[in-house]
């Protein structure tokens, strides 16, 4: 049950996210929706390495055998690395976007289908 | 003793260089301009060296694996890992190296024509290290054997690549262009991540051999339809397929001329991640047809659509690009073709040469798609507008440049004795023994590619002087130069491309067993 739940966590953060990167007007606040898909994508893929009890692989001292492969938090952080990219560069555009149109309103930034 | 060393490391170099190259690029342009220009030109000439060392080496003897951090660089399996590839690996075979090769061409020739197409602009340090960073994400992608090195380098690609198209401001059209671009990668590559958590949940592997073997030996469940449906329509956008095309004509249309050349190449590194994934990682274990008819559709959507669409267009970039969208159908129309018909007696009889087609044709549209890319690039750089209706009498005074887009031109719409009529005629062969109707579907637009670039090449080059011009400088000249070079060279000599490249490439994607035996090893497990 509460295993479940984690990944129902995980599936209505990723849909609040589709739901603000498809249909808010606001540039930023279709960054904060990407943002948030990723944050969803993040957590499944902790959650994946979850094991109830195992303890991290450093032998040193180790209470006990019963250990965890740490690829999934290794992905995770790599994925946390590239999404901080993705939002700098993102929100760097929004930056530039209003420089040049004085608004981030995404019905008046249509310059391109002129 | 150097030679075999160098030799055996080359997937690890042909990927290092260019990233060394891109993070030095900014220490070096504080020596000079000339000694950067420099500098990035030998960076790339030196990646294509190892990459054509490697095409040797993978058609003497065969898929070649690569592993990273082990004690040997053939370890696939080292002794105290318990049976699974845990270490990245790369696995060349003959379509890896094969896309490799294409795209490393490209980006010479787009660094080359970049030298004098971006020299009064600023912040070019930034320019050159982007460009080689989206060198390595394509290289990488196209290399890797491991699926989150795979998403890894599919980021590094689309971050480079959006940030080029919003290199020249234009009162921030470009940077609209480019945030749209970064909203759909950015999309895709975590749809594609959220694919991969869920097959290394099932598999507990991320290397694309052990989760093909593993899903083929548990049969297919219904999360790895999930995972299938999000990578295969997350490439597909990421490729350009019709209805999720709406990014192309405005990414290409304002990035760069040589950008928009190494775009092309980009979104083949995706559309051969889509090939990856359908044959070698889901090809065993999934319905095969079905897979196979999903991007024939896209195909033939993407053909007639694309192609309709670019009749109508006055930017001659953005015809372009709607022409890219409508070729990258013929390749999905191909290889979707070998698909559909694999495992059957089918795929010998036509099955193969369509996927040859569909393959060969990859590489002569990077090269002329590429090449016209460039020449609009050129009229752009000389006259400052890329309206069709602005230009006229470039013909007058700008001859190589014309010779060139003819080059171009004459090629996509499939004529001879250039390279788009080779790989034309053997999907048109192919595919109508398959099924006429898609066959005479991919005539017609062939045709209305010939119509539109009449259009564009009367507008652009004929008619009275209106502008006076002079020829673009050497380095651009140099830069299409060798695209042309490659397009008469398969034109004229289709058996050279098809028995080096092609055949190969073809005969790699249709055999997932020996991709995954190659990796794990034999009988051992």
């Amino acid at each position: 049950m509460l295993f479940n739940l984690v990944y129902i966590t995980v599936a209505i953060v990723i849909i609040i996210g589709f739901y603000a990167a498809l249909f808010k007007r606001n540039l930023i606040k279709i960054v904060i929706g990407i943002s948030l898909i990723e944050s969803g994508v993040n957590l499944f893929l902790v959650s994946l390495g979850y094991r109830e009890g195992g303890i991290a692989p450093i032998y040193t001292n180790a209470p006990s055998t019963y250990m965890v492969l740490p690829t999934p938090q290794a992905l995770t952080l790599t994925s946390i690395v590239i999404g901080v990219a993705t939002t700098a560069m993102l929100l760097s555009f929004c930056v530039v976007i209003y420089r040049y149109y004085g608004t981030l309103d995404a019905r008046k930034v249509r310059r391109l289908k002129e | 003793m150097i030679w075999e060393f160098l030799a055996n490391n080359s997937p690890a170099l042909i990927i290092a260089i260019p990233l060394i190259a891109a993070f030095a690029t900014s220490l070096i342009s504080r020596v000079s301009t000339r000694a950067r220009n420099i500098w990035v030109i030998l960076a790339l000439v030196l990646t294509e060296i190892f990459v054509i060392i490697l095409l040797y080496q993978v058609f003497n003897f065969g898929t070649k694996v690569y592993v990273f951090g082990a004690s040997s660089y053939n370890l696939t399996l080292p002794p105290d890992s318990g049976g699974i590839p845990i270490r990245i690996i790369f696995v060349v075979d003959a379509m890896s190296i094969f896309m490799a090769f294409t795209a490393s061409t490209v980006a010479l020739a787009g660094v080359i024509y970049s030298i004098s197409c971006e020299n009064e602009q600023t912040g070019q340090d930034k320019y050159y290290t982007l460009l080689l960073l989206m060198t390595v994400g394509m290289l990488g992608m196209m290399l890797t054997g491991d699926l989150f090195n795979f998403f890894v380098f599919l980021e590094i690609n689309s971050l480079a690549s959006a940030a080029l198209v919003a290199y020249r401001v234009d009162r921030g059209i470009a940077v609209e262009a480019a945030f749209k671009y970064a909203i759909i990668s950015s999309l895709g590559g975590l749809m594609v991540l959220f694919a991969i958590g869920i097959l290394y949940g099932q598999y507990d592997a991320l290397n694309m051999a052990m989760v093909a073997y593993r899903m083929q030996a548990t049969g297919f469940s219904n999360l790895d339809k999930i995972a299938m449906a999000l990578l295969t329509v997350t490439l597909a956008m990421k490729a350009g397929a019709i209805p999720m095309h709406f990014w192309v004509p405005d990414g290409y249309g304002k990035a760069p001329g040589a950008i928009s050349a190494m775009l092309v190449t980009t979104t083949y590194a995706s559309l051969y991640g889509l090939f990856r994934m359908c044959f070698t990682v889901f090809g065993l274990a999934a319905n095969t047809v079905t897979l196979g008819w999903f991007l024939i559709i896209l195909g033939v959507l993407s053909m007639f659509v694309g192609v309709t669409m670019a009749l109508v267009q006055h930017d001659i970039k953005r015809l372009m690009a709607y022409h890219s969208v409508s070729q990258t159908g013929y390749m999905l129309l191909g290889v979707g073709v070998g698909l559909a018909t694999l495992g059957t007696t089918a795929f010998n009889q036509y099955g193969l040469a369509a996927m040859e087609g569909g393959i060969f044709h990859l590489i002569n549209n990077s090269m002329y798609k590429g090449l016209l890319f460039l020449t609009a690039g050129a009229i752009i750089y000389r006259i400052g507008t890329s309206d069709l209706d602005k230009m006229g009498g470039l013909g007058h005074s700008m001859k190589y440049t014309m010779i060139f887009f003819m080059i171009g031109a004459l090629a996509i719409a499939g004529i001879p004795p250039f390279n788009g009529f080779a790989s034309k005629l053997l999907i048109y062969e192919s595919v109508y023994q398959f099924n006429p109707i898609l066959s005479i579907i991919a005539m017609i637009v062939s045709i209305l590619t010939l119509a539109s670039f009449v259009k564009v090449f009367h507008s652009a080059f004929m008619g009275p002087k209106r502008y006076d011009v002079k020829e673009v400088p050497l380095p651009m000249l140099v830069g299409m130069g060798i695209l042309t070079f490659f397009i008469i060279l398969f034109g004229l000599f289709p058996n050279i491309a098809m028995q080096y490249l092609v055949t190969p490439a073809a005969t790699a994607l249709s055999d997932p067993v020996g991709y995954i035996t190659r990796v794990l090893g034999g009988g051992s497990l």
